[in-house]
């Protein structure tokens, strides 16, 4: 599993432009299983600084900047291929994906379809779910099977937060999260980040603003990780029974935990002034059968998106959603489809995000190794 | 009947006779002969165990163990447990009513008691469930199951939920004198929660369970047993709130008992990180996170929580170490976190967790020794946990400063599940004597 | 931008000076005219070989009075060989032109193994159908493991394995010239022969 490159240094060169061999550098093995009380070496990314060596595409937050650049610059590339005739490529043919949803999602699913296959791949496609198979057990057995099956990539969609790490170190195949319970969603945010960058540019410094469920959102928790690598200035607001632990207005984030960083406020007017993005989570009706809201009704008072409250933020501000939407709820259907919202061309550019995303696991296992 | 023994040179801690010497223990026809004033004194053919530089203590007692059998033999059986304990130290062990069928009946809890007998290691007491299976709703007859010879009862792995089925259990069970032994979490507070509730539990996007949920049936508890005036011991104190409720209580002449686990005077859910303990830098998960082995009821928590539990052994606000040793077949973790069964086997690392504060400094070697031998002895009534001649030749020695590499796949028990694997502890145990029988020895395989 | 180098344009041997190098390209473009009656689509590989065909496509210009069609592609996608050039981003190819049915040159700075040009002719057949493909390079340096040659070659340099040729463009490294590195001196950069030249 340990794969090791001679290190190599390379001076500074633009972007995109240089023949000059890559940065190589050290991937050290995988973390030894637990030494209480001795702190973690030092390991550098798993992506090994654009060598190509990332093994599994699990959440954002070991993604370094330069990484989540590297493919936000070749969804360009990728995009390009989409607008031609001929959407195919030979690039990725003869590897095998595997698609493993344990949730329901058409668009999710059909995006990393469409990504594989305009590469070439061979893209097989899994619906599993997890309350009809006998828990924990089949999982596992589903997992080794597929490893006999010598697939080269595990998209894999769960309702557990934490499975695709389980999975990721029980087979070889690199293991992309297509969604894991509340954790994580790291494409969805790859997109984003990417839709924000085509109509803002650089997205350093840059007011983003997310609304909503945040305490059980997995694009939220994703997103807030990219955005701080690359370098936004994020600001949370949501009802206080839905707002992870520990991060109330006023209160300071562990620096290694999710939402690091984050502004909090309490009213939404507050925090869409001047944000320059403005993201609205789907708000879920089990939440007011759970007792964290009364009803939707009130949430969609004190918190929609609509175009009064959108007319707070930066003048030209894109609104994004991470879909589907509850038209109405949490984002009115006006500006929904109105002039400052990308929502759908979030899921157009989801292909070609993923697309950039399995390119580059791909090349791991086609290395000079 | 073997030969007698001597175990020479060895520091003697006997918390319950208030000894503390290096001396010889002499053991005859199963029984303590003696504990000599000085070392070098064992009489002519007495085998001999040589302990020097090492402590010589009463065999260890564990009031909370689960030994799966009837009915989960895949986990564990009282064999395979027993033979487990041995190695962990300890010579007397309480099997939890949590089998299938529970110990909610008098022939399960005879039937636990013979097999513990005829295949135990060492000795096998065993626990009542509280009611009927353990369901909360009906008293078991707890007359019955005192004849039968239980110690306790306990509906552990579930609370005793409704306040009025609990205030009847603390009442009727002074019929027999014996205690009640709660699991104290409110299931409406705890919810799905996996871990404790926190920035780490956000972080793994695991739903979290809040201290409130034990601290709200320990002040209940406490409230009920002052009522009625039953013998409640609270199971696995985790938290510094209740910690700080019992020790209340305590003061105002409450009979209210308290036990710890070993993971929880020593780890906190940092270690779900998989990374031993550390927090990842910069925060990023790796591929080791989600360790199953660290989902347990209560949940492992907080510093804070640990270093009060601590504080709580050290002052005799909770009474006792009590293992919660949990055994589980390795289908039951290999799975997402949230499928995984709740549990750690821990009986074989007690001792060794339990150094880390005696090592920390906040908890002497000798508080330690007394709340593993005195202690659950006095819980339990019983001549037991001391060397006072005459008792049971239960003995065990120990090396406190020895440095040992956890190898789940040496245990006896069938249980690997561990979050230490691959972790060091200092403090391990050295020779296990049962009944005046060497029932372990540290690097051999003793049949 | 020579930054780049840290001094490395020191070390080695120049093997074109920025004269040469120009006037290679001004022979290289009447060449081309020379062989095609019909007006060619320069297409530059990524990424000097774009900014020699620009040049090239320039001088066309001039030399005709007639604007040429001018591309960019980048042949990545469409490699099949264990290759770390793959890790760098892809890059948008631009062909905005007809390519059926004309004869297109495809430029490129160093020749060598020739897998990139084998991937580039992949990649445009995916764009159309030329009546012709050719190829043009500032540096032929051997080595070929495919049966591709260049129709036009600025110089043609033999070298040895663990050698390395760097052109430098004005454009991007402020100056123009080839120098030839030995392999003590390529140490510092790679030892993967594929690594960047085609």
């Amino acid at each position: 599993m340990a794969r090791t490159r001679a290190a190599t240094t390379t001076p500074e060169r633009p972007q995109g432009q240089s023949d000059n061999p890559e940065n190589e550098t050290v991937q050290a093995p995988p973390a030894p299983r637990r030494k209480p009380g001795q702190a973690r070496p030092n390991q550098p990314p798993m992506f090994g600084g654009l060598s190509g060596s990332r093994r599994n595409v699990l959440d954002l937050d070991d993604f370094s900047k330069e990484e989540i650049e590297h493919i936000l610059l070749s969804a360009d590339g990728m995009n390009e291929v989409l607008s031609r005739d001929v959407r195919k490529t030979p690039t990725l043919r003869g590897k095998t994906i595997l698609t493993l949803f344990f949730e329901n999602s058409t668009r999710t699913r059909v995006s990393f379809e469409q990504a594989g296959k305009v590469l070439g791949a061979d893209v097989i496609n899994v619906s599993a779910s997890a309350s009809s198979v006998s828990k924990g057990e089949s999982l596992l057995n589903t997992v080794r099977t597929l490893e006999a099956m010598k697939i080269d990539v595990l998209v894999m969609r769960h309702p557990h937060s934490g499975a695709p790490y389980f999975v990721a170190s029980k087979i070889d195949a690199a293991v992309v999260n297509a969604g894991d319970g509340t954790h994580a969603h790291p494409t969805q945010s790859l997109l984003d980040l990417y839709t924000m960058r085509r109509h803002l540019g650089d997205i350093a410094g840059k007011k983003v603003t997310i609304i909503g469920d945040l305490h059980f959102s997995r694009v939220a928790r994703s997103d807030v990780w990219g955005l701080r690598k690359m370098g936004a200035e994020v600001t949370v607001c949501g009802p206080p029974t839905l707002l992870p632990y520990g991060l109330r207005p006023g209160t300071e984030q562990d620096e290694s935990a999710a939402f690091t960083g984050v502004k909090v406020v309490d009213r939404v007017e507050e925090a869409l002034e001047g944000a320059d993005v403005v993201m609205a989570l789907r708000i879920q009706r089990e939440r007011q059968d759970s007792g964290n809201l009364p009803d939707l009704r009130e949430y969609s008072k004190l918190y929609g998106i609509n175009s009064e409250r959108l007319a707070l933020a930066s003048p030209g501000a894109l609104l994004m959603h991470p879909g589907p939407m509850n038209e109405g709820i949490e984002i009115s259907s006006d500006v929904a489809h109105g002039a400052q919202a990308v929502i759908e061309e979030q899921v157009s550019n989801g292909v070609a995000i993923r697309m950039a995303v399995l390119y580059m696991l791909c090349a791991r296992s086609r290395g000079g190794e | 009947m073997s030969k007698p023994i001597a175990i020479t040179g060895g520091r003697v801690i006997d918390p319950a006779q208030g000894i503390d010497r290096l001396a010889d223990v002499l053991l005859k026809d199963g029984v303590v002969q003696a504990v000599t004033d000085a070392p070098g004194n064992a009489p002519d053919g007495y085998e001999v165990i040589d302990a020097t530089g090492l402590v010589v203590a009463p065999g260890f007692i564990d009031i909370h163990t689960h030994l799966r059998e009837p009915g989960l033999e895949h986990k564990e059986t009282i064999a395979t447990g027993t033979r487990a304990a041995a190695a962990g130290g300890f010579t007397t062990i309480c099997a939890m009513p949590n089998t299938e069928p529970n110990q909610d009946n008098a022939s399960t809890v005879e039937w636990v008691l013979r097999t513990g007998r005829e295949q135990g290691v060492v000795r096998v007491l065993a626990i009542g469930a509280v009611t009927l299976e353990r369901a909360g709703k009906r008293l078991v007859e707890m007359a019955e199951l005192a004849d039968a010879g239980v110690i306790g009862f306990s509906d552990d792995g579930n609370p005793v939920a409704d306040p009025n089925i609990m205030r009847q259990a603390l009442t009727y069970s002074q019929v027999t004198g014996l205690p009640i032994i709660n699991h104290c979490e409110e299931p409406s507070i705890a919810g799905a929660g996996q871990m404790q509730m926190g920035v780490i539990a956000s972080h793994l996007g695991l739903a979290g369970v809040p201290s409130e949920a034990e601290t709200v049936m320990v002040e209940r508890d406490i409230a009920l047993a002052e009522l009625t005036g039953g013998r409640l011991h609270i199971a696995h104190l985790s938290t510094r709130r209740a910690v700080e409720a019992v020790r209340r209580a305590k003061e105002r002449g409450l009979r209210v008992t308290a036990e710890a686990t070993p993971h929880h005077v020593s780890i906190t859910d940092a270690w779900v990180y998989g990374l031993g303990g550390a927090t990842p830098d910069d925060g990023a998960l790796s591929t080791v996170a989600y360790d199953t082995n660290t989902k347990v009821n209560p949940p492992l928590r907080t510093n804070d929580d640990v270093d009060a539990v601590v504080e709580g052994l050290a002052d005799g606000t909770i009474d006792m170490i009590a293992t919660d040793h949990a055994p589980h077949a390795a289908t039951d973790k290999e799975c997402t976190y949230q499928e995984a069964a709740h549990g750690i086997s821990n009986i074989e690392t007690a001792f060794g967790s339990c150094m880390v504060p005696v090592h920390a400094g906040t908890l002497s070697l000798e508080d330690l020794i007394e709340r593993m031998t005195a202690a659950p002895a006095r819980f339990l009534g019983r001549e037991l946990g001391s060397l006072k001649p005459g008792l049971p030749a239960d003995v065990v020695v120990l090396d406190p400063a020895s440095e040992w590499t956890v190898d789940p796949s040496a245990f006896f028990s069938k249980g690997k599940n561990t979050p230490l694997a691959g972790t060091t502890l200092k403090g391990r145990v050295v020779t296990t004597l049962y009944a005046g029988e060497v029932v372990h020895e540290a690097g051999v395989a003793v049949e | 931008m020579s930054q780049r180098h840290d001094g490395l344009e020191n070390q080695g041997r120049l093997i074109m000076s920025a004269e040469q190098l120009r006037r290679a390209l001004v022979r290289i473009s009447h060449e081309i005219l020379e062989r095609n009656e019909r007006p060619v689509a320069i297409v530059g590989l990524h990424s000097r070989g774009v900014e020699l065909a620009r040049r090239i496509a320039d001088l066309i210009t001039s030399i005709e009075g007639v604007e040429t069609d001018f591309g960019t592609l980048d042949p990545r996608l469409y490699r099949d060989d264990p290759d770390s050039a793959s890790i760098k981003p892809v890059v948008p190819s631009e062909i905005t032109f007809p390519v059926d049915g004309r004869p297109v040159v495809l430029v490129d700075d160093v020749l060598y193994t020739g897998r990139t040009i084998r991937a580039a002719l992949d990649a445009i057949r995916d764009f159309g159908r030329p009546s012709s493909i050719q190829l043009a390079v500032l540096v032929d340096r051997g080595h070929r493991e495919l049966p591709i040659r260049a129709d036009y070659v600025g110089k043609n340099v033999p070298t040895a394995w663990g050698e390395e040729v760097r052109v430098m463009l004005e454009e991007v490294d402020g100056t123009d010239g080839v120098t030839l590195l030995r392999q003590s001196e390529a140490t510092a950069y790679s030892l993967n022969p594929g690594g960047g030249q085609s």
